[in-house]
């Protein structure tokens, strides 16, 4: 048994190495990462947790982490599929230093609203979400970042009188809605209704059902009501098969204006020359232009360590929109460090952070993003944080931004917002936050 | 098994067996493990162990294949929402009945077509329920009482009085529902109902000439499948996922039910549970092993890629080893190490 005393020797030294190392390893902040990779909506999937992961990657390369913080992560596979969602969270909400969720799946987040809250971490839902938990009175650890599903709406009707020239001009105009018959579909049917009857045109609201690889007869309706725009509030396969079906029904492509889910690469391509002219709606400009951008290519694929593995996905929609989705969750905890000190923080420190995120043009510069997206500002009342959009057109090959930055309205939405949300709160018995509450 | 024991005897090998889970299952899992255990294993495999154990009434034991199984969870999930929502006073056990038999009233209606279709026609006439239901669950935003997106919230859970709160809470909550049916169910095979269920399947016209009533059997099956599929439903929404949404009970849910039922051994109560246990907590016990050993080499879409074809080839395996499912081959594993002794 001689031989394996030297063994054990070394197994003890190694055991105590460890043991006096880990106290020496840097504070870390941890992101759980419920990503899907597989499945239907992959390509979203990768494109947005790539960005998110390039990003993080960037900080941890170029800065060391933040403030010295490093920033780390894993990866749990959902398939975009609710229980799977579950699963995953219950499996990483144990590590240490969980800074935020970011599920990028309305089912999920939806599912994880009462575990979050009774665990104390921050919820994003960049660009979708539940639109009500806009109102931080209620949902004080759900931030639906940059854009609700109203907000969308106001944007792009917005749009539309934008090009038509005022909003008084769209008296008299008329707007067919062809949304996915799906929850997410229909969220927005009364506030098309609600923006009609306030600037006085007329809407038509259409249902594809389910997946919508079949649209022939709603386009025939389409041309026989001749509308002076189509939105395109789509998903998936839905949106090329619209683009192909519309250029077969002689509707010109560029009064189709597609909406936060139906502005990508992967809508787009599918359709061929029938998608050439087709405008969407996008709170981040694509491209690789960006300065931040660049510097991922730079530092982040030039140490090989990039996460998309086709790299003419950089700076596509859903790529950029990831990064523009860390540098919110990065900045809020720069925000929430400012205030607690530099060191990990927990989920309710980093919740301050984030309704503390206030990013005006200036600092979004500073960022390398200028033009990437306009601003934020949000606070303990606002969620959303009032995010601009803007407007990009298909020329075959990429999208051209087309719009300045627009301004959704807020002020006419917020009142349905807060009616909702005091619905929830009844139901489930919660007292509202005021200032005071929220500034610790 | 019982019956080989001889009928005068109280205590018998498998009521000890049963006694032993019991106090397993109440007395010392949850003293064990944290939330993840109860969260993400132990609650989903309750809630669908028990869908497949009604789709195994219906498939295994009187013979009628539906593909339906997933459209009962959502009737039993939107159904006990309304019922909660709607009545007030009402406690919430009444709630999950009520719920129950919504969903085996309306499982009847979509049995309607067994009466003359049979195999696979049945299996396609089924997928109509399957359809139907989740399109009017979206359709009708009444049903999610005019949630804008439609997706619900789900209420406490309280059963006599008593608050499940905590993963432990719900847990528990979920294997009372599942020991009460399941010990339903075993009663019920066993009666002259479950017999006609097996005449039934095993020859109609046999048992039409016996005096089977046939018409009104598949009914009864469908009806009771139904109820035992609603109330699964009840447990996935309201005990696991914690929310309720129609794209969660797809075809997919389904098809996963069936397999379940098939993989663990059809006209077998305990097939159904091991069959949920291979379907549920396998896939995500061998997650949790690739995330450990390749987690750092492979990002999380490969890593799942090959864990799908790694259990494709294991239930090639096991079906090649034993057709009647798992609960054949655990038996006869069981048979193969048991301290054989001369009958008693």
């Amino acid at each position: 048994m001689s031989y394996l005393k030297p063994l054990r020797g070394a197994v003890l030294a190694t055991a105590l190495a460890i043991g006096f190392a880990l106290p020496a390893v840097a504070d870390e902040q941890y992101f759980p990462l419920q990503s899907y990779r597989v499945g239907p909506y992959a390509a979203g999937g990768t494109g947005f947790f790539g960005g998110f992961i390039d990003y993080l990657n960037l900080i941890n390369i170029r800065d060391g982490g933040v403030n010295g913080v490093k920033l780390t992560w894993s990866e749990g596979e959902t398939q975009y599929e609710v229980e799977k969602g579950v699963e995953v969270y219950e499996r990483l909400k144990n590590n240490k230093g969980v800074a935020a969720w970011n599920p990028l799946s309305v089912g999920i987040a939806y599912a994880m609203i009462d575990r979050i809250t009774q665990d104390k971490v921050p919820l994003i839902t960049i660009n979708h979400g539940r639109t009500d938990s806009t109102d931080g009175r209620v949902f004080p650890y759900v931030f639906p970042l940059l854009l609700n599903p109203y907000s969308e709406t106001s944007g792009i009707v917005n749009y539309i009188a934008s090009k038509e020239g005022g909003q008084d001009k769209l008296k008299g105009k008329k707007i067919v809605v062809l949304y996915h018959g799906s929850p997410y579909g229909k969220e927005t049917i009364p506030i098309y209704n609600l923006l009609a009857e306030k600037y006085g045109f007329s809407v038509e609201q259409i249902e594809v059902p389910h997946p919508g690889n079949e649209q022939q007869s709603q386009w025939l309706s389409i041309r026989r009501s001749k509308p002076d725009y189509v939105v395109l509030r789509g998903w998936g396969v839905m949106n090329p098969v619209a683009l192909k079906t519309a250029q077969k029904v002689g509707f010109p492509v560029d009064h189709i204006v597609g909406n936060v889910w139906s502005n990508s690469e992967e809508d787009v391509i599918p359709a061929g020359d029938a998608a050439k002219g087709y405008v969407a709606i996008t709170t981040q400009a694509s491209g690789e232009q960006y300065p931040v951008l660049q510097e991922i290519v730079k530092t982040v694929y030039g140490a090989g360590k990039g996460n998309l593995e086709d790299k003419k996905r950089i700076g596509s929609v859903y790529h950029n929109l990831g990064i523009v989705n860390g540098i919110l969750n990065v900045e809020a905890i720069r925000i929430a460090q400012a205030r607690f000190g530099h060191r990990t923080l927990t989920g309710d420190e980093v919740r301050w952070g984030f309704e503390h995120l206030q990013l005006d043009s200036k600092r979004v510069e500073e960022l390398g993003a200028k033009d990437l997206f306009h601003s934020i500002n949000v606070t303990w009342f606002n969620h959303e944080g009032d995010g601009y959009v803007t407007f990009q057109q298909w020329d075959g090959s990429k999208w051209n931004v087309v719009s300045n930055w627009i301004a959704p309205d807020w002020a006419l939405l917020r009142p349905i917002i807060e009616k909702s949300a005091a619905g929830y709160a009844a139901e489930k018995g919660i007292k509202l936050r005021t200032s005071d509450d929220a500034t610790d | 098994m019982a019956l080989t024991q001889g009928p005068g005897r109280f205590i018998t090998s498998e009521r000890l067996g049963v006694l032993v889970l019991l106090i397993i299952a109440y007395g010392i899992i949850p003293t064990l493990g944290g939330s993840y255990l109860f969260d993400a294993i132990l609650t989903p495999f309750l809630a669908l162990s028990l869908a497949a154990l009604g789709l195994n009434i219906l498939t295994g034991y009187a013979g009628q294949v539906s593909l339906g199984s997933a459209a009962f969870l959502a009737i039993g999930a939107f159904a006990a929402f309304n019922f909660n929502l709607r009545v007030p006073g009402l406690p919430f056990a009444g709630s999950i009945v009520l719920a129950g038999l919504t969903a085996a009233l309306i499982g009847i209606f979509f049995g309607l077509p067994s009466l003359r279709l049979k195999g696979f026609y049945l299996a396609v006439s089924t997928l109509a329920a399957q359809f139907f239901v989740q399109w009017a669950l979206t359709k009708f935003s009444w049903f999610s009482n005019n949630n804008p997106s439609g997706v619900i919230d789900a209420p406490a859970l309280t059963l006599a009085g008593t608050a499940f709160t905590g993963p432990v809470g719900r847990y528990l909550f979920s294997l009372t529902i599942v020991v009460l049916i399941t010990f339903a169910s075993t009663r019920l095979i066993r009666s002259q109902t479950g017999r006609n269920f097996i005449a039934v399947r095993d020859h109609e016209t046999a048992a039409r000439v016996i005096g089977v009533p046939v018409l009104a059997t598949k009914l009864t099956a469908f009806g009771i499948s139904s109820f035992i599929i609603g109330v699964a439903g009840v447990l996935w929404a309201f005990a696991y996922l914690r929310t309720v949404e129609t794209a969660g009970f797809n075809i997919d849910r389904s098809f996963q039910i069936l397999f379940i039922i098939i993989i663990g051994g059809l006209a077998s109560l305990r097939g159904a549970f091991f069959g949920a246990a291979f379907i549920v907590v396998f896939p995500l016990l061998l997650s949790r092993l690739g995330g450990a050993l390749f987690g750092g080499v492979f990002d999380s879409g490969v890593l799942e890629m090959s864990q799908r074809i790694g259990i494709g080839a294991l239930i090639i395996l096991f079906l090649i080893l034993e057709p009647r499912g798992l609960a054949a081959l655990l038996d006869r594993i069981w048979d193969w190490i048991r301290p054989r002794r001369v009958t008693a």
